[in-house]
């Protein structure tokens, strides 16, 4: 019986060991805000935290989570600085990848407060996104950051009233 | 357990529809009912004069605007219940977004060729128009004064001279009961009055969950009590099953059983390709089980497909005469005449998509219906497919669509889709089919493999005098008709309407057999055309000695509006979209002038370069600056695209969409390529199939709509198509090494 918390909440799992976290997370904990994109730690779309530092949860067995506490986008709340910063910039094309782009941008801006652009390429280029939206990335990092968005093209707006910030804000 | 119920609260609610407008298009009413329960779906589909329905508005204000065509990362579903927004001059934030199922009451939903914009935006503005003069009528009889003296603001009826308001909520139920407007009582807003259109702060109806994790993509859609499935599928196109053995598959934890789906009857279509299904209770258990099946396979046509004697046979076809597809004045003739002949050969390897959710779906057959969730482009496709398959009505088949984590082309074709179907009816239970990534690489519908063959005399003034290009792949028509060698649309996607300014041209296609499924890929084959031609133009600036983009222009020549044939169906594109030099050459211009081209030194290793090509009914010129360093990997500071779409929805996403194509022409300019052994697919993920990743992307995208007043355009694929090009273009003037097939790390630069 391997014992574990998944944002916050204690869990048990007595299921196949070799089972990847991510699968346990989508199928089994219906906690679909992590995807599947590769399978082999390649594209980062599965990224969740592991007591706070940022894993691909496709390759890690659910035999190396016990005793772990585990953090998925589902349990980053209220909305964080790096989420605000996503959609003041518009970051999202189809929006499938942005979430392991998210939980990997909150786990490297708590261990770098004050990054370059050198250091985001580093940090993100685990992260595929095939819709290209490196550029807004970038810059919604360094917004998160504090910093002002140096490389982004677009004007800053006022996002229109949404129907969904008051859910989420 | 997550069930369908829920997961349609997000995706897809259904106004119940009273009142209708004589176009059979619009409906208001004051009743929201949701309806996507077994019994309801059956229920909704049965009448066939049932009337389309866009719009309704529930009495407490919220409006509720049917999307009919797919989200896959282009704002679709955004741009179009915007502009139904607009006209009506709903708050939007009071709107909500209905996905629309199948169905051809809402006409065409394939959302591909960049035209989910251009088909309906003049539709969504009428129907928005069409709902806000209802309105209007209704407050204004309620307070017994003339419509004309009140006004639609923000999601109120307002009496100007009283200062009364009744918000949308209150008069819907009125509204409702009033006799539809004729088109011609319909006035739309001017330009100047939209509140949406064109404006800086649209943004995606989705962004909150998108970065929350609440989006419902295909990979997140459930139904009660379904299993989990992962197919082994045959290597090599056409295969059956020989043998299989199941044993040790069936000793995995969590695996039920295994089943077979039957490999298509040609034409392959978007019919399962056959093999064998591991059913489980959870999708890892499925993926583990097929790690130990053992499938023989038979042999199949295709078993000698080998890309590189593959390529040969293309180039060889590429230099003998081909079926002409335009022709203007006598290149032959012309070619003749001694001036200088330049011949330049260009090639470009398969493709496959890779969005980043992979193939997946869910479906449920039962008592011959299907009701299917998929992350699909097209879901009359998927109606169309499954009902084929297992030998259904078409109007047996339910298919909701979800988010869709990328398309590209890959989820126009649904035979993910059908296998969820297949497996269904043989279980008995819904059944989700995950495809892995090694499965979406294996088995895609691949952008085909091509070759072009280019020829050109030179006059004295350094342009051409005759330009003939010849072009030769495996058509997209083999996936519809296994005879099929040329191709057919293919021609009008940059290849039979070349914009230049050349007294003698031809353009020609040559013949090739597929041996792979051949697919859209976004912006198609645009690609490997504009590469071509957009190489072969820059090798001809330079062998002028003139500048690249001066050179560009003169080919373009004088503005003037492009002779073009049409065929009968594209009438409106002759019309209302009628190939324009002038703006053309503005994209050009704009692109120039924002890359300080031929201004600002460049330091060594580095160089610019160009191309511009009109896809999709706009207009795109790219600047791509590199540096080349000293172990030949190419960087790219900057980019610089300029673009006329004609009227645009969401500036904003426009700029996403042009930064995201400059990502996507780096992932084939720089890594793409898909080739075969003995029929098979060599790559498989992410580690021998590379994508553009942060650090090797363009540093800078600049983006420059150019204002704009025509009819609108695509904006989804149209950036795609120069980039290859221009970086090619600008590699040559860093390194003066021109390289004339995709992928660029297949050469050496230094």
């Amino acid at each position: 019986m391997i014992q574990f918390k998944v944002n916050g909440q204690a869990k048990t799992f007595d299921g196949d060991p070799e089972m990847p976290l991510l699968w346990y997370l989508r199928d089994v904990a219906e906690l679909t805000g992590t995807k599947f994109g590769c399978g082999m730690a390649l594209c980062g779309a599965c990224t969740v935290h592991q007591n706070g530092a940022a894993i691909r949860s496709c390759t890690t067995a659910m035999s190396d989570v016990g005793g772990t506490e585990i953090t998925t986008v589902e349990g980053i709340a209220p909305m964080h600085p790096v989420q605000k910063a996503w959609m003041e910039i518009r970051v999202p094309q189809c929006g499938y990848c942005q979430t392991g782009q998210i939980m990997q941008a909150i786990s490297f801006l708590k261990d770098n407060k004050n990054p370059t652009d050198q250091d985001i390429d580093t940090a993100m280029s685990g992260n595929i996104c095939r819709c290209g939206t490196y550029q807004r990335i970038r810059a919604a990092i360094h917004q998160a950051a504090g910093h002002r968005a140096p490389t982004h093209p677009a004007p800053k707006h006022q996002p229109v009233k949404h129907k969904a910030a008051k859910e989420t804000a | 357990m997550k069930t369908i119920e829920n997961v349609s609260l997000h995706v897809s609610r259904r106004g119940f529809l009273h009142g209708v407008l004589a176009s059979g298009v619009f409906v208001l009413s004051a009743r929201f009912i949701p309806e996507p329960l077994w019994a309801a779906e059956a229920e909704a589909a049965a009448p066939p004069f049932q009337p389309s329905l866009w719009m309704s508005i529930a009495s407490d204000g919220t409006v509720t605007i049917v999307a009919h065509r797919s989200e896959m990362g282009c704002g679709s579903r955004t741009a179009l219940p915007l502009v139904v927004a607009d006209e009506m001059d709903a708050d939007w934030s009071k709107v909500k977004i209905d996905q629309a199922t199948g169905d051809p009451k809402y006409g065409d939903q394939d959302t591909d060729g960049s035209h989910s914009v251009r088909s309906s935006f003049d539709l969504m503005r009428q129907v928005g128009a069409t709902g806000r003069v209802m309105l209007i009528s209704a407050a204004a009889a309620q307070w017994n004064v003339s419509p004309k003296e009140c006004t639609a603001e923000s999601h109120f009826v307002v009496h100007r001279a009283s200062g009364r308001k009744l918000g949308y909520g209150e008069v819907a139920a009125a509204a409702a009961k009033l006799p539809i407007p004729k088109k011609e009582d319909v006035p739309l807003k001017k330009r100047s009055e939209w509140r949406y259109i064109g404006k800086e702060s649209n943004s995606l109806f989705d962004l909150p969950e998108m970065v929350t994790g609440k989006t419902i993509f295909g990979m997140d859609a459930t139904m009660p009590g379904m299993v989990y499935a992962s197919v082994e599928h045959p290597p090599v196109l056409g295969q059956k099953i020989k043998s299989y053995d199941d044993k040790a598959t069936l000793k995995v934890p969590g695996v039920q059983k295994t089943l077979t789906i039957d490999t298509f009857k040609p034409p392959h279509q978007f019919q399962p390709l056959g093999g064998v299904a591991v059913i489980a209770d959870n999708t890892f258990a499925a993926f583990k089980g097929r790690k130990s099946l053992k499938v023989e396979w038979d042999s199949s046509p295709h078993s000698e497909y080998n890309s590189a004697p593959f390529r040969k046979t293309l180039e060889a076809t590429s230099r003998k005469p081909g079926k002409v597809v335009r022709n203007i004045g006598d290149v032959d003739a012309a070619f003749a005449k001694g001036d200088k002949i330049i011949e330049a050969e260009y090639y470009t390897p398969h493709l496959a998509h890779v969005s980043m959710e992979p193939p997946v779906a869910v479906a449920e057959y039962r008592d011959g219906k299907v009701l299917a969730w998929a992350p699909t482009q097209n879901p009359q496709a998927v109606q169309e497919t499954i009902a084929s398959v297992l030998g259904i009505k078409k109007e047996d088949v339910t298919c909701h669509v979800t988010l869709l984590g990328g398309g590209f082309g890959r989820k126009s074709k649904p035979d993910q889709v059908a296998e969820a179907a297949v497996l269904s009816k043989q279980l008995g239970k819904p059944v989700k089919v995950v495809w892995s990534r090694e499965d979406d690489i294996h088995c895609d519908f691949f952008h085909s493999v091509a070759a072009m063959y280019m020829k050109a005399a030179i006059g004295a003034d350094g342009k051409p005098t005759a330009w003939l290009q010849r072009t030769v792949y495996p058509p997209i028509g083999s996936t519809f008709d296994a005879s099929a060698t040329y191709a057919l649309d293919e021609m009008s996607l940059g290849w039979n309407n070349l914009p230049f300014d050349i007294p003698n041209h031809r353009a020609e296609n040559g013949p090739a057999d597929f041996h792979v499924r051949i697919g859209w890929l976004r912006s198609v084959a645009n690609i490997y055309h504009a590469f071509a031609i957009h190489s072969f133009a820059d090798e001809l600036a330079h062998n002028a000695n003139k500048d690249s983009v001066q050179y560009l222009l003169d080919l373009i020549g004088p503005a003037r509006i492009v002779p073009l044939e049409y065929k009968e169906e594209d009438a409106d594109e002759k019309q209302r979209y009628p190939l324009d030099t002038a703006r053309l050459r503005r994209v050009v211009e704009i692109a120039a002038e924002k890359s300080g081209w031929g201004k600002r030194p460049l330091g060594k290793g580095r160089g610019m370069g160009i191309a511009a090509h009109r896809s999709f009914l706009t207009y795109v010129a790219t600047v791509v600056e590199v540096e080349v360093d000293s172990k030949g990997q190419v960087h790219i500071p900057n980019v610089w695209t300029a673009l006329d779409a004609g009227t645009v929805v969401s500036p904003d996403n426009i700029r996403n969409q042009f930064e995201g194509a400059a990502v996507f022409g780096t992932s084939l300019a720089l890594f793409g390529e898909i080739t075969a052994t003995n029929g098979a697919i060599d790559q498989s993920n992410f580690n021998n199939y590379q994508l553009t990743r942060m650090n090797r992307a363009p540093r800078h995208v600049d983006v420059q709509i150019v204002k704009s007043e025509a009819p609108p355009a695509g904006v989804g694929e149209p950036g795609v198509p120069p980039f290859a090009p221009a970086l090619y273009n600008a590699v040559f003037a860093a390194t003066g090494k021109r390289v004339r097939e995709l992928p660029l790390s297949k050469a050496k630069l230094v």
